[in-house]
This record gives C-alpha cells, structure tokens and sequence, in this order.
C-alpha cells in the first residue's frame, strides 16, 4: 500500500511578524519558517498507517526555506521517500503551488498512482485556496476533508474516517480508495524522534530534489496592502504580582456580581 | 460587475448556522452598495422550509438533491460550479464553518473562479471589490483587490452581528436543479455524538478555559479548582484536546461548541480565530498569556500578561477568600 | 594443641574432609563468580583505570578508613570494627586452610601467633559489641529502607557465630594449657571460665571450635556469591573503580535497556550494592512519594546480572529489560540532584543508569507531552520556553544602561545568561538586579544577546545527547567568535555544564563567586549593617556537583549577614526537584511532600530566621511557589544573593516593569 503525504512550510508566528518595504508583504530578514502543523498530524496519521499495514510512505514538498530539516525529520521518523520540488515560489500563493506540485507528481517515478494521499486541510497563510482539496481535484481524486481519524482496509480497497463537525460531533465515511484526506487532526499527536536520528539522516542524504513542471497559469491574487491588524478592541491590561492581579480580577467579579 | 451578490446559506442537521446570518448582512451591504441583488443559495435535501428565514436576501435560490443530502463538499461544489458558471454571480459568499470547509475547499477549482479566504469585511470601491483579509493565524491583516470576474470570498465569523443579517420578511424561492453523477466513493455511515459528558459547556454562566500555555496536563487541575470555585466549568480550546487533556465535549471552537457564558477566563490561550469565533460573545472575557501581543486580548475585556498556571492558582485563592 | 586436622571422624583423617568440602566450596564459589564476571563482560567497555594513584588513595580512605559510613553516628566506627575484624579473620582462616590442607607446611596455625591472635581477640570482642549496635538499630529502631531481610538476619548470626567460635576456642586452647597463654588476653579470662574442663575435654572442644569455625567459613564462601554479601567482595573493586568524576555522563550511546547496553561499571553497581537504605533516604523523588527508589533501582541491575549468571551465559539475548523492570515512571521521577551517589558508601553511580535509560526512551520517542513540547521548542528556538530567540535578551531593556554584545567587542567577563533567568519574568527581576550590581562594582561584563542557546545540562540529563551536541555546538562557535577571559553565570546547571562538559574548565565562574572577589577585594563596598539571620540552600549543581560551598558563604559574611545553617547543608542540601528536567514534567498524582515544599518547611522551622537566600533561578522559582503552596509567605522570604547584594550598597531602586 503507498501513502503519499504533502506538506508545506509556513511562517512561523511565534517569531514576530513585520511588513516589508513595499506594504504588501512580509519581510523576510527575521521571518521563518515552520511546517504547516496539519501537516505535521497528516504525517504522523501516514506513520501509524504504516506501522499497521506495511504501508510506504512517501512525504513531498514544495521547496521553501528550512523545508529540509522538515524532510530529514520526516525521515528520521520512518518514511520511505522524501522528495523536495524545487522552482517554486514559496510566496506565489497556494493556487500556484497546486498547479506546479498537479504537474510535476505525475513525472516523479513510483509516487503516482498512490492508495491514499494526506495533507493538512488548512494552512495560516493559505490566502488564495486550500492546499489539499486544490490538489485533489487536480488529481481528480475524491476529497474529504476535516478528518481526524483513519482506518484502512486494504483488502477491500476502503478507508473509514472520521470527519470533523461541530459540538464535538464526528461524521463516519466510508472512502474508496484511491482518495486525497484532508487530515485535522490524528488520534495521538505527532510522534517524538531524537535529534540524533535526524543528524544522522541528514548526515546520510536522502531529499531526492525534483525540479517543478509548470502547469496551468494562475494569476495570483492582487494584494494592495499588508498591515499589522489595529486592536478593534483591546483589553484592560491588569499589572501587578499574580497576588495584586488576582485580587483585582476578585474585585472586578465581585463587582458584576459573579462571586 | 453585472452579476449578483450570492450568499451559500450553511446548514446542518435541519438549522441555519449563526454564522449565515452574519453573512446575509454582509452580503446585503455589498450587494446594496453594488447595485445587485443578494441572493441566498440553499443546497441540500428536502429543507425547503429552511428558505423562510433568510428573508434578508432579494431570493433564495434553491437546490434540492438527494446527493445533496450528506453535506460534503464533492457534491456541493459540483452542484455550485454548475449554478455559477450558469449564472455568473459577481461575488459568492460562503461563511467559513466545518460544514461548508471543504465546499470551499473545492470550488475555486471547480468554477476556475479566485478564492480569497479569512475575509473579514468586503467594499465595493468604484464598482470594484476590496476585500480585507486576516492571514497568519491573525497576526496581518491583508487588503485584496478582487480582480474582475466572479470570485467566491471565505468569509471569517463575527464580521456581523447575526442579528443584523436576520429578517422577519420571507424571501422569494425559486427551486432549480442540477445534475449530479452518483457519486458513492464517499458515504456517510453514521454520526458520532460525543459521549455524553457529565457537563454541558454551553450551559454554564462561568468557563474557565485552557490552552497551550497550561503547559502540562496536570495544571488543568488548578483550572478545575478556580471553576468549581466560581461555580463554572472547565473547558479548553483545540491543543489541549488535541493532547487528550480534555475530552472532545469540552472543546470550544470551530470543531466544537459556541459559548456565550458570563464570565470566559481564557488562560493560556493565544487567540487563534477558531477559537475566538466560539466564545467572542461571552458578556466577561479575562485573557492571561505570556505573549503580550496574543490576538486574544483583542477579544478580551481584561487582561493579564503572566504564567496562566500562577495567575489561575493566585485567583483560585482570592475567589475563595472572599466567599469565605 | 593436637593438630584439628589431624584428628579422624570415621577413621578418615581431617585433612582429607578438609580437602572435600574445600575443593567442593571452590567449585561452587569459583564457578558462579566466573558466571558473574561473563555477565558483566557481556556490558559494554568502560575505562576506569586512569590516575590509578588516585583511586588507590580513595580505597585506603573508603575500604580501610570506611569514610561514608561514619555518616551515621555510632554506625561509622561499629562497622569499621567488624570491617576489620573481618579482614583478620579472612587472613587467619585463608592461613589456616594453608596449613590445614598442607600439614606437611612447617609453618604454625594462625592462633599459634602472637600478632595474630592478640589484634583479632580484641578486635573480636570490639565486634561483638558493634553486632550488638548493628542488631539493635536494625531490629529495634528499624531506621526506614533498611531491611530486616533474610540476609541481614544471616549475616549478623554468622559473625556472631565465627566471632564466638573463634574465641571460645581461644578459651579452649587456654584451659588446655598449663600455665599463662602468650598473647591471648581474652582467651586466658574465657579460659578461667573454662576451669571446670578437664585438659582433654578443653582440647576436644578447641578442635571442635575450630571445625565449626572452618566450616562455617566455607559455607559462607559459597553462599557469598549468591547473596547480598557479594557486597563484601565486590565492594572495594567498586570503589577502585569509581568514576572520579561522579557528576560526569556514561559514555556516549544510544541508551540502555538489556544487559548488553549497559556498561561493565553501570552492571557492577548490582555487585556492589549492600542494601543499606542511605539512597532512598537522601533522595527527594523517594520522599515526595514517587516512583523512583535509588535502592530498588540498583536492586534490579542486581537482579538482572544475577539472573544473567544463573541462566549460565546462554546465547546473549539480554534477560529483560530494566526500564521495563524498574518503570518508565521511576526512571522520569530523577531530578539527578546526586544524594543518592553521594551518601553511597560502596561509591555506586545511579544516575548514570538513569541517564542510559532516558535516552533508551527518547530514542523510542517515548516521552511524556510536556518534555516533547519543551524539546521541539528547543530544537527550534534554542531556548526551554518556546520563544524566538529575538526575546533572549529583552531583559536588558529599562536597566538604564547598556549591556556589551560580547560577541561584537572583547569583554572580561562574558556573562551566560541561561534560560530562566533571560525568558523567566519571576526571575528577570533578578538578572536585572545581577546587571546593576556588576555595573556598581565597575566589572567589565557582557553577553552573548541572540547568540546563546541553552547550555544544554538538563537536556543531556534527559537522555537527548543529539539535542545536546547540537547546542553546545553551537554555543561553542559563538564562544569561540567572541573575546572574555572568564565565563560567569548565576545558573548552577550552566556553571556544571559549560565548565565540565565544554570543556572550558577553569574559566567557567558562579557568580557568588566573582560576588566574593568583588567584596573581598573592595572594589565593591558593601554597608554591613547586620539585619536578622538568614539561611542559605546549597543548589545541587553548585555544591554536591561543583563543590563550591564557601563563595557564597563568604558573600553573606561580606555582607555582614549572620547565617544559620539549615539541618540539611552543604553536601547534604536537600534539592528543590526542578533538575533533571522535572522542572518541564508534571508531579504524578497523590506524591507525597514536594522537595521545594519539604525544604522551605525546614527553612521556616529555623529559629528566627526570616530569610532563605537561594543562588540558582530554579531554586527562586521552586521555593517562591512552595512557599505558596504551604502558606507559608507570610513566615519566610525567598531572596537571591544578587537582591541582599543589591540592597547592601544601596543601589538605586529597582525598576520594575
């Protein structure tokens, strides 16, 4: 059984975030990048598949800084395959990146045709689309997304996951594979691997780079502006000790009557 | 533009989402201030009577089919694509909410139309659409000039009041159909209810909340004891369910409830929107994070910059204090 | 005397029953000491010879002079006696089976010997009055984690029995014998007790005494190697060949979990161990009411070598698992503050078999969510909090005066910051003061802003020895791109780990110690006025790590403080349960006392003492929560030397944020 499993870099937010010269995107002198944390679940829901079916999996990624690190780790963590695709703007906006990754997973020996693609359904900075249901209609593979848990059997060619709605309630499907999973979340989060693991996977190689076919056009969307939002509303700052601070909020519930 | 202002009424299991509401009144502002109509696009099967509510739309277009049934996305965007491609609206406004993610998710490539997601407000300048967008988990706010042609604009809770997107008139129906392919490579077997906790979160007058920053599992404890000591209960936004901290029924938040308590003590919790969208509207918000720029004390009424675990055991004390 | 082995049982003489049973005892003994040496040789090598001077010293001082167990009052010098009267009784009955066994020999029997007889005679008696102790402080007053095993029973009895055999016959020979015994006191006063025996019953009973004796011996010989008392025979090798660095780490690896994994000297712990309790009795994880017992722990590495041995080498497959033996939870539940290791008498190392377990299970990835996260953010940011390394050094705002970038201009001092003291807000208050006194005192100091990562000492403590390369890497090229002749920082686990693990040795200063330069040398006058007395905690990676215990001493001197010592002080400080990155992990349910709890508790009880200094960040931050958790915030202060420093030159006042 083959999994494949896309995942991308995002901006890191815990890192602060600061407008560029030309007001309409970010700067990048202090900017970094992290995997997108869906991905990460989408990922970690692919190993626990592999573990129980002896399943491979292969991880692909649109080039983007620091993506290697994320690659190595993916290694280090017991996928099979990671391959970089390289040419493609990181800020092109997601439409552009589906269209390249449309084109070029075909041409990358052994990835396509694959029993089930992962992918995290939503990403921070995806402004233009959604990575994952783009991709799947591009591949024209059915699309759930929202799912947080999966089984597979593959002898009857079918997946059963659960789906995200709201109120803590989950949907059961039954998917035909081959079909593209827009994973939310994973019934444990992603697993731990030791830094020296991922040393010594980067020590060894291993990211086969492939350059991106380019696909249909997409005209990126026009931004005219970027800004750091203004507070529509900004909280009363209580300061002090824990101590005064909590007498403080005592009083403020006292006064509204909630003590 | 020529074409009309649409807005997908989201809905799921026989109720209008609170979140169309508020959409129909942006809907309504835009499609005023373009010289449109607002149309109200209803899919699915057998809710006609669903229609009467969104009598702030000029009409409703609606859509029934059997696929239409199951609420996901493969069968609603086709059954969009198809209708918009037909009719060519200026603008397709669809409120972000589990139910319609992966409508949205698959429409722009269906209909080969633009989709801008985070919306928060849209304007019409000069006949042209500027939309104004949330990126980076709320930390830019990003202008987007629509580009000419329809465009379908993912649109973020509590950019209105529902109130003002509610109408008592009932709007006009026109019923059409689409054909759809059957399509049984995606079939829903069954809901999962959550287990019936001991406690329902959207009843209480007090929450206290937890996210990230409680660190580890076992300060959750010292939420509980602040909680029982106003009264409340203890709930969490998506991290620490995603930890198995807490269980599924005490998630606030896009995947879980909406919570309009009096008193919402935010500790530990960044303020990411899908977590603001389901408890911005509670009367008291007091937030306590580390990170003096967290978006949660945009929403909050009170806040305190401070280890969530300490500000919680230092409030549990003084609350208990005084009730002697 | 007749010869004893001369005499016949069955008209068998007693050299060739002598021969029998000694030749069956060497079998027994030298077959399972062979398989318990395979097992250790199936551990993987470890070098332990170096500076073999030095380690001899520690023998004389450990074995002969028993140094550790003076610990105990009384218990220091009763087994010092018993060790010795051992030693005697080993070299008389090693003689006598030479003699017995060879009575062709033309050499006496031991107890024909002056300087032999008259040294175990008194020394025999001094031990039956230590047994008499030892009996009692085990029976009676039942100290906790010291059995009232089977063995111990045995053991006691034994001596007893080897004791009283040796001198009833002592007794025997002297009313055998006309006239007064020659180097024999106690036996002549036992031999007038004897008086009533005729000359030939005397005899039988000193032939009879020294075959009870002989045999008793052998018996024990061959039970020795199957028992707790393999102690005594493996002990003093273990002392040889303890680490002397004791806070060091094993030997790089991927962990341990079987037998093959651990090291020969990790396994030898097992060997060398006498249940003795002085461990869990130290350790605070033991009496918060954790998982971890320190004795139970090398309880199972025994268990494991032993059970290795039986099972006669077999076809190497390791005999279980320790971590599954011991617990995952146990294993955790270390804060590596070393009471255990530094109470052991026999020089046993625990935490080394901790650490290979730890990374055994970070290499499974099998580590609890809090620790993951906190590893994940360090990986990334360089830092325990999971912020950008941007906000390092936002503490120096509002100080008023600038602080060097060390890694831009040359400094005297390059002051490494540490983690909770940069991120921490409850102990930014407290950098901020060390800030302006080193400005007050003129000291030309700087850091290294962005540029520094985590030491990295309580990551390598968790197991993650990649993480760890990784950061000292890194702060290694920012060293070495910078110019100081001298590292200083407040944080303890800093200090251990840049001035050991670094490699950077004597450069490396705690800054109480620059403090008492500072004073010392009057370059930084101090008023000192005295005020009530205070008491000060010893952190453990300063003290029972590093060994500094005066400097911060004398700055409390300097400062005209007058200290009263807590019970537990110095090399017996009692750990706040932050190390060993418990700090990151949370407390399992229904724990007993919390170590910070237990000691701010010992602190308050001291008469008038209203103030505990700490020197260590962690330490500030423990202590200040116990003091909430006990209630005990109005009775005590916990303050940092920087802010009795601070106070005492009447430094301009604090702004706080």
């Amino acid at each position: 059984m083959k999994i494949l499993v896309l995942m991308k870099m995002v901006p890191d937010i815990v890192e602060e975030l600061e407008v560029a010269g030309d007001g309409t995107s970010l700067d990048q002198e202090y900017l970094r990048f992290i995997v997108n944390e869906r991905d990460d679940y989408a990922l970690e829901q692919a190993l626990l598949l592999k573990d129980r079916l002896q399943a491979a999996v292969i991880v692909v990624a649109p080039e983007a800084p620091e993506v290697d690190d994320v690659l190595h780790t993916a290694l280090a963590k017991g996928a099979d395959r990671v391959i970089r695709v390289s040419g493609i703007a990181a800020t092109a906006g997601t439409r552009s990146t589906v269209s390249a990754l449309a084109a070029t997973l075909p041409g990358i020996p052994g990835v396509l045709p694959a029993d089930l693609v992962l992918s995290g359904c939503q990403a921070i900075d995806d402004l233009d689309g959604f990575m994952a249901p783009l991709l799947a209609g591009a591949l024209d593979l059915p699309y759930l997304g929202l799912v947080s848990r999966i089984t597979v059997d593959p002898g009857a060619g079918t997946a059963v996951v659960a789906k995200e709605y709201s109120g803590g309630v989950m949907g059961r499907f039954e998917v035909a594979l081959p079909a593209f999973l827009g994973v939310q979340g994973c019934e444990k989060p992603p697993r731990y691997v030791p830094i020296a693991k991922v040393r010594a996977a980067m020590a060894s190689g291993g990211i086969e780079v492939v350059a991106a076919a380019s696909g249909p056009a997409t005209t990126p969307l026009e931004v005219t502006a970027m800004a750091k939002p203004e507070a529509t509303g900004h909280a009363e700052m209580l300061e002090g000790s824990v101590r005064d601070v909590a007498e403080k909020v005592a009083d403020i519930l006292a006064a509204r009557g909630l003590l | 533009m020529a074409g009309n202002v649409w807005v997908v009424a989201d809905h799921w299991k026989g109720t209008i989402s609170e979140a169309t509401y508020e959409v129909l009144a942006l809907g309504r502002s835009l499609a005023d201030s373009l010289g449109v109509r607002l149309e109200a696009v209803l899919l699915g099967h057998g809710v006609r009577g669903l229609t009467a509510s969104l009598g702030t739309a000029d009409s409703v277009l609606y859509v029934d089919h059997p696929a239409l049934a199951d609420a996901t996305g493969e069968q609603a965007s086709r059954a969009l694509a198809a209708l918009a491609s037909a009719r060519v609206p200026a603008a397709i406004l669809v409120p972000t909410t589990n139910v319609s993610w992966d409508l949205l998710g698959l429409l722009p490539g269906r209909l080969g139309v633009p989709l801008i997601s985070f919306c928060r407000d849209v304007e019409a300048i000069d006949g042209a659409l500027q939309v104004s967008c949330l990126l980076y988990g709320g930390k830019m706010a990003v202008t987007v000039a629509a580009g000419p042609g329809p465009v379908v604009l993912a649109v973020l809770p509590g950019t209105r009041s529902p109130d003002s997107g509610r109408s008592a008139a009932v709007p006009a129906v026109e019923e059409t159909s689409v054909d759809l392919a059957d399509d049984s490579r995606l079939r829903l077997l069954e809901f999962e209810e959550p287990e019936a906790g001991d406690v329902d979160i959207t009843k209480q007058d007090v929450l206290v909340a937890v996210g990230r920053g409680i660190t580890v599992e076992a300060n959750i404890e010292v939420a509980e004891e602040l909680a029982s000591a106003l009264g409340g209960a203890v709930c969490g936004s998506r991290p620490v369910i995603d930890q198995g901290w807490l269980p599924l029924v005490r998630q606030v938040g896009k995947s879980g409830v909406t919570v309009k308590p009096r008193l919402y003590v935010a500790a530990g919790i960044s303020g990411a929107p899908e977590h603001v969208e389901g408890m911005k509207d509670s009367e008291v918000i007091i937030a306590v994070n580390t990170d003096a720029g967290a978006p949660i004390f945009s929403v909050a009424h009170y806040g305190i910059v401070d280890d969530a675990t300490d500000v919680l055991e230092a409030l549990a004390e003084a609350v208990r204090k005084r009730k002697g | 005397m007749p010869d004893p082995t001369a005499s016949t049982l069955l008209g068998i003489p007693g050299y060739v029953y002598l021969w029998v049973l000694t030749g069956a005892v060497f079998v027994l003994f030298g077959r399972r000491v062979y398989l318990l040496v395979a097992a250790l040789a199936r551990g993987r090598a470890e070098p332990r010879w170096e500076r073999l001077p030095r380690r001899l010293w520690n023998v004389v001082v450990n074995v002969a002079g028993q140094r550790r167990m003076f610990d105990i009052p009384g218990m220091g010098l009763a087994h010092l006696v018993i060790f010795w009267t051992f030693l005697f009784y080993a070299a008389g009955f090693a003689w006598n089976l030479l003699r017995g066994l060879l009575p062709f020999l033309p050499i006496p029997y031991p107890d024909e010997v002056a300087w032999m007889t008259v040294p175990m005679e008194l020394l025999s008696v001094a031990t039956l009055v230590a047994l008499a102790g030892a009996a009692i402080r085990r029976y009676v007053l039942k100290p906790p984690r010291l059995a009232q095993s089977r063995d111990a029973g045995l053991i006691l009895m034994l001596i007893t029995l080897l004791v009283v055999t040796f001198l009833v016959g002592q007794g025997a020979k002297a009313a055998a014998e006309p006239g007064p015994a020659t180097g024999s006191p106690v036996g002549e006063v036992i031999g007038s007790w004897l008086g009533g025996l005729s000359s030939s019953a005397a005899e039988s009973l000193f032939v009879a005494m020294w075959w009870v004796h002989i045999v008793a011996v052998l018996g024990f010989l061959a039970y020795v190697p199957y028992s707790k008392h393999l102690h005594l025979l493996a002990s003093p090798f273990g002392v040889l060949t303890a680490s002397l660095s004791p806070g060091g780490m094993p030997p790089s690896s991927e962990g341990a979990a079987r037998l093959e994994e651990f090291t020969w000297r990790e396994l030898y712990n097992g060997l060398a161990c006498a249940e003795c309790g002085r461990c869990d009795r130290a350790c605070p994880a033991y009496a918060g009411g954790q998982a971890l017992s320190p004795k139970d722990l090398i309880h199972e590495v025994k268990v494991m070598v032993l059970g290795a041995a039986s099972r006669g080498g077999g076809n190497g497959n390791g005999h279980g698992s320790l971590i599954d033996a011991v617990g995952a939870e146990a294993i955790w539940a270390c804060t590596t503050c070393m009471a255990c290791m530094d109470r052991c008498p026999v020089f046993n190392e625990h935490i080394p078999l901790i650490v290979q377990m730890r990374r055994h299970l970070i290499g499974q990835g099998e580590v609890g969510a809090g620790v993951q996260d906190m590893l994940m953010g360090m990986t990334r940011y360089g830092n325990s909090f999971g912020q950008s390394p941007r906000n390092r050094a936002k503490w120096t705002r509002d100080l008023g005066f600038e602080v060097k970038d060390a890694r831009q201009e040359p400094v005297e001092y390059l002051w490494f910051v540490g983690d909770y003291a940069s991120f921490d807000p409850r102990v930014q208050e407290i950098t901020r003061a060390v800030a302006r006194v080193f400005n007050r005192a003129g000291l030309d100091f700087g850091i290294l802003h962005e540029g520094e990562q985590n030491a990295g000492n309580d990551v390598r403590r968790l197991g993650e020895e990649g993480l760890f390369d990784m950061l000292r890497e890194k702060n290694l090229a920012a060293l070495a791109s910078s110019q100081f002749k001298a590292i200083v920082t407040t944080d303890p686990h800093t200090y251990h780990v840049l001035k050991n693990e670094y490699g950077l040795d004597g450069r490396v200063k705690h800054y109480t110690e620059v403090l008492a330069g500072l004073i010392s040398s009057g370059r930084m006058p101090v008023s000192t006025n005295g005020s009530a007395p205070v008491t000060y905690h010893d952190p453990c990676y300063l003290g029972r790590y590093g060994g500094v215990y005066e400097a911060p001493r004398r700055v409390l001197q300097g400062l005209g403080l007058r200290l009263v010592e807590m019970p537990r002080n110095r090399s017996s400080a009692f750990c706040c349960g932050a190390g060993g990155g418990r700090i990151w992990m949370e407390d399992a349910a229904g724990s007993g006392e919390r170590p910070a709890e237990s000691r701010v508790r010992e602190a308050a009880g001291l008469q008038g003492v209203g103030t505990m200094v700490v020197a260590c960040p962690k330490d500030l931050v423990m202590f200040r929560d116990a003091l909430k958790t006990t209630g005990l915030e109005g009775e005590l202060r916990v303050r940092d030397m920087a802010e009795l420093v601070e106070d005492a030159i009447g430094a301009t006042v604090r702004s706080d944020t």
